[in-house]
């Protein structure tokens, strides 16, 4: 394997002092010249060319196929670069310096020569030139001797800065545990380390760290003081978050969620409020629950819900209807196609269950079995997700009593069914007994819809629930 | 014979990983052979990258065996809209894996078996890999036709292609995996791996398609436990190190810290789906409406998987103009997916004015659009 030196002098090319070197694009737009801010730890910093290394098997070009940093970017050693293929290997190209991104060399796609450069990195003069060769593949230099301190044949990990911080404290690397990829000893790795030796507090860092106690005082009463014992004074610093705030644009489900909302916005809500004994359901579920399932179909509340509904309909149409554009006219909406709002990991969803006033509620346990299938997948189509009439959103599954739920356009209701709660309750005869109670939260389009309305579909609903033999009487 | 250890030796293991730079001990210095129990892809893509981010290879290599219930695998910078059948995959439930080395797309069932051969950068030498593979062919039945091409494939009988190589080569090690086709569903294979569709313009790396046989159609006795056996042994004799396959178990986090993050972020969409270099797609298609044949021309540009810019052109006036523009609106900026496209049309739907005619319209160009992703 070939190893490309540099000859210093031929590779560093000074920027003149007119430039300004600090990282404060402002600066620029100073038309006079100015020296301009400058920290001790910034100088003018020499342009490196770093070279694409040897890749093996007598390789010689590769394509670009991905850049992970960008001309201005700061890099540390061992960040990764870039992305480069031949002949099917992929190969990672990571930093051998710290320092500033100024050129890239190649677009993407372009092909890349081993031994010419591959990106222009500004490093920092006063730390030197660092050697061409891999931190860890080649011995150390007479010069270099101090940046690779051998531990149990394992060569420490950190960046030339790391490195002059711990000498800087008479830190010998070997002492202390590194917490970086592949074990690099990091800035915060000697922060923490001169923290155990001095006692002093830090200020917090992001990984949690374990703070030696105060020592106990065990003194007896009658002892005196010991003035001369040492605890470590907590020093107040500003506590530093560097967290950063993050803006992304609004896209897919988030873009579709918008949009159906704010048109919801037009339409002026009222709310309804009222709980259901479910008492009776639960036991007729139970029962029926074991029909279904040898019949290959999972039957939950839902279908019970969404039947009582249908049934409801049938009697207050105009809860299954649509206002158009102009409130001129209504339509009284012939299928019901009832919506049950589904949650899934990209979003929410309102598949629709189809002519609900001619499905059987095995029927319909079937159906919201295959919608709740294809949700889960991502696999809803348009059919599934248009053409709803009418909307039950059964929030209770997650928790919650009651809601304030939106009505989904262009429907006039919508229902959000609470959690089933087991709560004490009189019966006829005054006795106090254990009751499964569900709260249910209707919002309507007051427009044409009134409290009246909502008031008396809620009633026959929740008489449909109450009483589910009362269903057998008007089921078609 | 080949010796199997099972949880006793993982816990064994276990033990030696307190040191932060946690290394696999071998029984005996220079090499380790490590079998998944699992058959997840992803989970098994997993194991992989642990190894490269954090085994010290210096002194040692290994061997990792494993094999997919029905997956397809991408390359680190292919397109799989080029490559696969991404609408009958969903269909028929098989996932979809891009792995981070290099090459071309290959089909995984339990009838492939997948060797990973980990060492460091410097010893990084595909050809010697394949031709240990083909001496433990040789030597399992000495009749096989088998050789290595130039291009790193394995062929049977000098025509048909029973392994393909990849490799990924990192800072300070490099690992070099291949298949074995030992008994593949071919027909799901071929069909799986037929793209439908059309116009796509990209400067993705392309798959070189070519015939396939498996194994065990040349010799009936074979099995996918035999090929894995005869390859460990060459393997340990080679490395002298003792006949010993250590089963892994790539959920565990206390042999393998860290590697539910790097399961999951295999399963992202942004790493499956985003990482498509960027491509055009310029197709038009025919939707027969009431008796009539319309022609639709549709040009996107995709990036990072999501769409850049779209152009659709309608014949004039079949839709109204401001809804044509909120689809292209809404459809700029969104992902090139199924899903994501069925919501957002369905919810424009809604929001227009309630007109069964338009309705259909609506329905039938969504319905297309949705088929190009």
């Amino acid at each position: 394997v070939c190893i490309h030196r540099v000859r210093s002098c031929s590779s560093i090319r000074f920027i003149k002092s007119k430039y300004v070197c600090v990282f404060d694009k402002s600066a620029l737009k100073f038309s006079h010249q100015q020296r301009l801010f400058r920290t001790s730890a910034v100088s003018c910093g020499q342009i490196v060319q770093f070279k694409l290394s040897d890749i093996g098997e007598g390789i010689t070009e590769v394509t670009v196929k991905e850049w992970y940093i960008k001309e201005g970017d700061s890099v540390s050693q061992f960040d990764s670069i870039c992305e480069v293929q031949s002949d099917k290997a992929s190969v990672t190209i990571t930093s051998r310096y710290d320092g500033i991104i100024r050129k890239l060399h190649y677009n993407l796609d372009e092909i890349a020569y081993v031994g010419k450069p591959l990106v222009d990195i500004e490093i920092d003069a006063s730390k030197g030139v660092a050697p061409e060769e891999d931190v860890v593949e080649t011995p150390p230099m007479s010069h270099e001797e101090h940046t690779h301190q051998e531990i149990k044949g394992h060569k420490t990990l950190a960046t030339p800065a790391v490195r002059r911080l711990a000498m800087e404290n008479n830190i010998k690397l070997s002492e202390v545990v590194g917490t970086g990829k592949d074990n690099r000893i990091l800035k915060e790795d000697i922060l923490n380390y001169l923290a155990k030796q001095t006692g002093a507090i830090l200020p917090p860092s992001p990984k949690p760290e374990i703070i030696p106690p105060l020592p106990k005082s065990e003194t007896v009463p009658a002892a005196p003081k010991d003035k001369a014992r040492k605890v470590p004074v907590p020093v107040s610093r500003p506590i530093v978050f560097s967290g950063k705030d993050k803006t992304e644009p609004i896209t897919g489900f988030h873009k579709a969620m918008v949009k159906t909302m704010s048109a919801a916005l037009k339409i002026p809500h009222f709310g309804y409020c009222d709980e259901i004994d479910l008492t009776q359901l639960v036991q007729l579920r139970e029962e029926l629950k074991p029909l279904a399932q040898i019949r290959g179909v999972k039957l939950s509340f839902m279908p019970f819900f969404i039947k009582a509904a249908s049934l409801g309909l049938l009697q207050y149409p105009i809860l299954n209807a649509s206002l158009d554009e102009s409130c001129q006219n209504v339509t009284y909406k012939a299928s019901h196609n009832i919506g049950v709002a589904m949650d899934t990991e990209q979003g929410l969803i309102v598949p629709n269950v189809k002519n609900v006033q001619v499905c059987s509620v095995f029927e319909i346990a079937s159906e919201l079995n295959r919608l709740q299938s294809l949700g889960s997948a991502g696999q809803l189509g348009t059919n599934d997700l248009t053409g709803g009439t009418f909307t039950l959103s059964n929030i209770g599954t997650i928790g919650g009593t009651y809601a304030k739920p939106v009505i989904l356009p262009p429907e006039v209701a919508i229902g959000a069914l609470g959690k089933i709660q087991v709560l004490p309750r009189f019966n006829g005869k005054g006795e106090v007994f254990k009751a499964q109670i569900m709260n249910v939260s209707w919002s309507a389009d007051h427009r044409i819809i009134d409290g009246a309305t909502m008031a008396r579909f809620s009633n026959l609903w929740k008489s449909y629930l109450e009483n589910p033999a009362s269903m057998l009487l008007d089921l078609k | 014979m080949v010796l199997r250890s099972s949880l006793k030796s993982c816990l064994q293991l276990a033990c030696t990983l307190r040191t932060p730079k946690a290394g696999f001990r071998s029984t005996a210095s220079g090499g380790l052979i490590i079998q998944s129990v699992s058959n997840d892809v992803y989970q098994n893509l997993a194991v992989e990258d642990w190894i490269h981010d954090h085994m010290n290879l210096e002194n040692r290599q290994v061997l990792f065996l494993w094999r997919n219930s029905p997956a397809v695998v991408i390359g680190r910078h292919q397109n799989p809209w080029q490559e696969c059948n991404l609408r009958l995959m969903r269909q028929k439930n098989i996932k979809l894996a891009r792995r981070r080395s290099g090459g071309g797309t290959v089909y995984h069932d339990l009838g492939n078996i997948n060797l990973t051969f980990f060492t460091n950068r410097k010893k990084y030498e595909r050809m010697e890999n394949l031709k240990l593979v083909v001496k433990a062919l040789k030597a399992l039945r000495p009749q096989l036709d088998v050789h290595v091409t130039d291009r790193y494939d394995i062929l049977l009988d000098r025509q048909y292609k029973i392994s393909g190589t990849a490799a990924k080569l990192g800072r300070t090690v490099a690992y070099h995996h291949c298949t074995l086709l030992c008994n593949t569903d071919k027909h799901v294979l071929s069909s799986v791996l037929k793209s439908p569709y059309k116009g796509l313009k990209s400067n993705a790396t392309p798959s070189v398609p070519a015939s396939v046989k498996n194994l065990l159609e040349e010799d009936h006795g074979l099995t996918c436990e035999m090929l894995l056996d005869a390859i460990a042994e060459e393997y340990a004799a080679q490395h002298q190190i003792d006949h010993h396959i250590t089963l892994v178990n790539p959920a565990d986090e206390t042999v393998l810290p860290g590697i539910n993050n790097k399961t999951e972020e295999l399963q992202t969409w942004e790493w499956v789906y985003g990482k498509t270099p960027k491509f055009s797609v310029s197709t038009c298609f025919n939707m027969v409406c009431q008796d009539s044949i319309l022609d639709v021309k549709v040009d996107m540009d995709v990036k990072h998987g999501r769409i850049e810019a779209c152009n659709i052109d309608l014949p004039e006036q079949w839709l109204p103009p401001a809804l044509c523009n909120e689809l292209v609106k809404s459809l700029t900026g969104s992902k090139f997916c199924p899903n994501e496209t069925t919501t957002l049309t369905t919810t424009l739907l809604k929001l227009c004015p309630q007109d069964d005619e338009l309705h259909s319209r609506w329905n039938l160009l969504c319905k297309n659009m949705v088929t190009l992703m």
